[in-house]
């Protein structure tokens, strides 16, 4: 069985380059950008970047956000009420550029790109720092309508598994995954409860054709969560947990986002240290 | 017209289509691709299926010369295609019939569907309940507001009817949280989508079980006249009753309009005229027509007839309209409403304000069509659903 590992080097792979079977395990926090509002999110992102997050993972609003749930919903919602758009979050990832360097990875739905103008979308962000997109309604089969874009860019496009996805799926998105693969750790939308040997299964399966880095995300509710995933797996991703944080919150959030963001970061640190 | 080969083997009807949703999904359109390809050219489903058609929703559906409302229009001689005669009082049993059986064939033993007008959720939780099948439907807390009595039929046919509370609480937030639900139980559960939208292969399924419409039409009006009719007319929500009727006929040399629902008028924000007044983009796994502000978010649709107040549209008629194949023209809120009056009292029969919509725009064509024009009308459902709602406006307009 031929294994594949991460080929070009990447800002986020050299911030995953770490990252091996049994090194140090990645912590990757999202935020919807504009929830409560923009200027909110770009102290939630600097603060999430000195408490220990490897990626920042930074939502566009979309009005009908398929794949999450409610958490991420009404972040969603609160955003798009509060003025959120491609043009403005894109300008907030210029602003954080100036001081923040850890990889930034912008999560959206095909349309709000769509609607933008791919090409136009793609060279603006990359030009302003933007390091990977997540793109939960695209599918490897409807990469095409991005591809050419991305590969001009510095850019990278990260695919997603599931749980149900078959064998020859998981192949086809390791072979297009360039620095890691996104694991959904459940069959359902973001905010629902994980399980961990269905995580594990699907990490496993994936293991068996490459070496590339793997992250699980959906279902990580809190530091103990995050750190059983990430002795699964060589990261987590948290989402709707931290956006819950804000919903709370609010314009005060981050200092209870910075505190939240350390305990993630001290258990899975201790993932990283303890054996499996 | 080669339209008869489309869509492509990834699903596009030229640039619209495709499959964008969720991975998780996408092993389950797969699956659904590949058990409709095989039952599609099983000699055993097509029978079954006939059978049903036949003996359980009463098909086929007559095609009827309306004499008072051509009389009405003098330039047009109209025929009425009887989709209000199917069992549960649309046409939106075609689909619910093919695709349950398609789901029981292939071992689910679960269904779930969207409804707006609720015509759908009757008509899924009806072949549920025939084919023993456990069901559940979405339908926006507005929607079960203006269709109450179907939200009972539902209820009485055993379906648990999940009312949806975000968003518009219509169609579109519907459709979401069916998505949603399908995400987590792709498993067992089949969707029985209700028009021909979604991700590939839903468009193409839908559209082939709605063509027994079209196929019928084409037989009865060719036995009738010796000839084919000048135009086809049918209302556009999705697109499946205007699909199912336009489809058998589109390599003859037959005009054809799509009607879609201009609500308070086109020049306001309250309408749902995707195709008039839309852009290309994606809702609900497929790329096609939408109404959406410039950022790409989608806007809330508004028609008096819930079956048509959706802001997406079936790709395939995103296609033929660029192909300039169908024309699209939109009917307000007030001109459904006066032609819904007008057939029951010509014809005595009280259509669904989704099939007014279509009827309505008939005065428009009256207008430039020599006389002696043929055009066959879907009929797509009937209006005893829309009682309520039609009171609630006569008194509105009366007081
Ligand atoms: C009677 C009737 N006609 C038409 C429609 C519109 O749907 P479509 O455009 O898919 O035929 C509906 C939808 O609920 C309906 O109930």
């Amino acid at each position: 069985m031929k294994r594949k590992t991460a080929s070009k080097e990447t800002a986020i792979s050299r911030a995953l380059s770490g990252l091996r079977p049994g090194g140090r395990k990645a912590l990757i926090c999202y935020v919807c950008a504009g929830d409560p509002d923009l200027m909110t999110t770009g102290r939630l992102v600097r603060v999430m970047a000195e408490a220990g997050a490897d990626i920042i993972e930074l939502g566009v609003p979309f009005s009908d956000p398929l794949a999450d749930g409610p958490v991420i919903q009404r972040a969603s919602n609160r955003a798009i009420g509060a003025g959120a758009t491609i043009s403005r979050v894109l300008g907030l990832v210029r602003d954080i550029r100036r001081d923040v360097e850890v990889p930034l990875v912008l999560m959206t739905y095909a349309n709000p790109i769509f609607a933008y103008g791919v090409s136009r979308f793609v060279q603006e962000a990359g030009t302003y720092g933007v390091d990977g997109l997540i793109i939960p309604d695209l599918p490897v089969e409807e990469w095409p309508v991005l591809d050419d874009h991305v590969q001009a860019s510095s850019m990278e496009i990260i695919p997603m598994l599931a749980p149900n996805s078959p064998d020859a799926r998981l192949r086809l998105a390791v072979d297009r995954a360039t620095s890691f693969v996104y694991c959904v750790s459940v069959l359902g939308t973001s905010g629902t409860r994980g399980h961990l040997d269905t995580a594990r299964s699907l990490v496993a399966r994936v293991r068996h054709f490459s070496d590339i880095p793997l992250v699980l995300g959906f279902g990580v509710g809190e530091p103990s969560g995050a750190r059983r995933y990430a002795q699964v797996a060589d990261g987590v991703v948290v989402g709707s947990a931290i956006v819950r944080q804000v919903e709370r919150y609010g314009r005060d959030s981050v200092r209870p986002v910075a505190r939240f963001v350390s305990q993630l970061r001290a258990a899975v640190d201790e993932a990283s240290s303890s054996h499996v | 017209m080669n339209n008869v080969t489309l869509p492509d083997a990834s699903g596009y009807f030229g640039a619209y289509g495709g499959r964008f949703v969720p991975e998780a999904l996408m092993p389950a359109l797969m699956e659904l691709e590949e058990a409709y390809n095989t039952y599609s050219i099983d000699p055993s489903f097509a029978l079954e299926l006939e059978a049903c058609l036949r003996d359980y929703a009463g098909r086929p559906t007559p095609l009827y010369f309306a004499p008072s409302l051509s009389e009405s229009l003098p330039a047009l001689q109209v025929y009425l295609k009887r989709e209000d005669l199917n069992h549960t009082g649309a046409h939106k049993i075609n689909n619910a019939l093919g695709q349950c059986l398609l789901a029981r064939r292939m071992g689910k033993k679960r269904v779930i569907a969207e409804t707006g007008a609720g015509q759908h959720g009757v008509a899924t939780s009806t072949v549920a309940a025939l084919l023993g099948l456990q069901c559940q439907v979405y339908m926006g807390e507005e929607d079960m507001r203006r269709q109450a009595v179907n939200v009972l039929r539902m209820r009485v046919l055993g379906a648990e009817v999940i009312p949806v509370k975000t968003g518009t609480k219509t169609l579109k937030e519907a459709v979401n949280e069916a998505i949603r639900d399908w995400v987590s139980s792709v498993n067992d559960t089949h969707y029985v989508i209700g028009s021909v939208v979604g991700p590939h292969p839903y468009p193409m399924m839908v559209r082939d079980f709605q063509s027994v419409i079209g196929r019928e039409a084409r037989e009865q009006f060719l036995a009738l006249r010796g000839c084919l009719p000048g135009y086809l007319v049918a209302s556009v929500g999705g697109g499946s009753n205007a699909i199912g009727l336009f489809h058998p006929f589109l390599g003859d040399p037959v005009k054809m309009v799509g009607v879609e629902a201009g609500g308070y008028g086109l020049t306001t924000s309250m309408h749902a005229a995707t195709l008039s007044l839309g852009r290309p983009g994606i809702l609900h796994g497929t790329f096609s027509y939408l109404l959406q502000d410039k950022d790409g978010q989608v806007l809330t649709a508004h028609s008096i007839s819930a079956g048509l107040d959706y802001p997406g549209v079936g790709p395939e008629h995103s296609y033929l309209k660029d192909a300039h194949r169908v024309e699209y023209r939109a009917i307000t809120d007030t001109r459904a409403l006066a032609a819904f009056h007008k057939l029951a009292r010509l014809e005595g029969i009280i259509p669904a304000l989704e099939s007014a919509h279509a009827l309505a725009f008939l005065e428009d064509l009256a207008l430039v069509c020599p006389p002696g024009t043929s055009v066959i009308a879907c009929l797509s459902g009937r209006g005893d659903k829309d009682m309520d709602l039609v009171s609630g406006h006569d008194q509105v307009l009366e007081g």
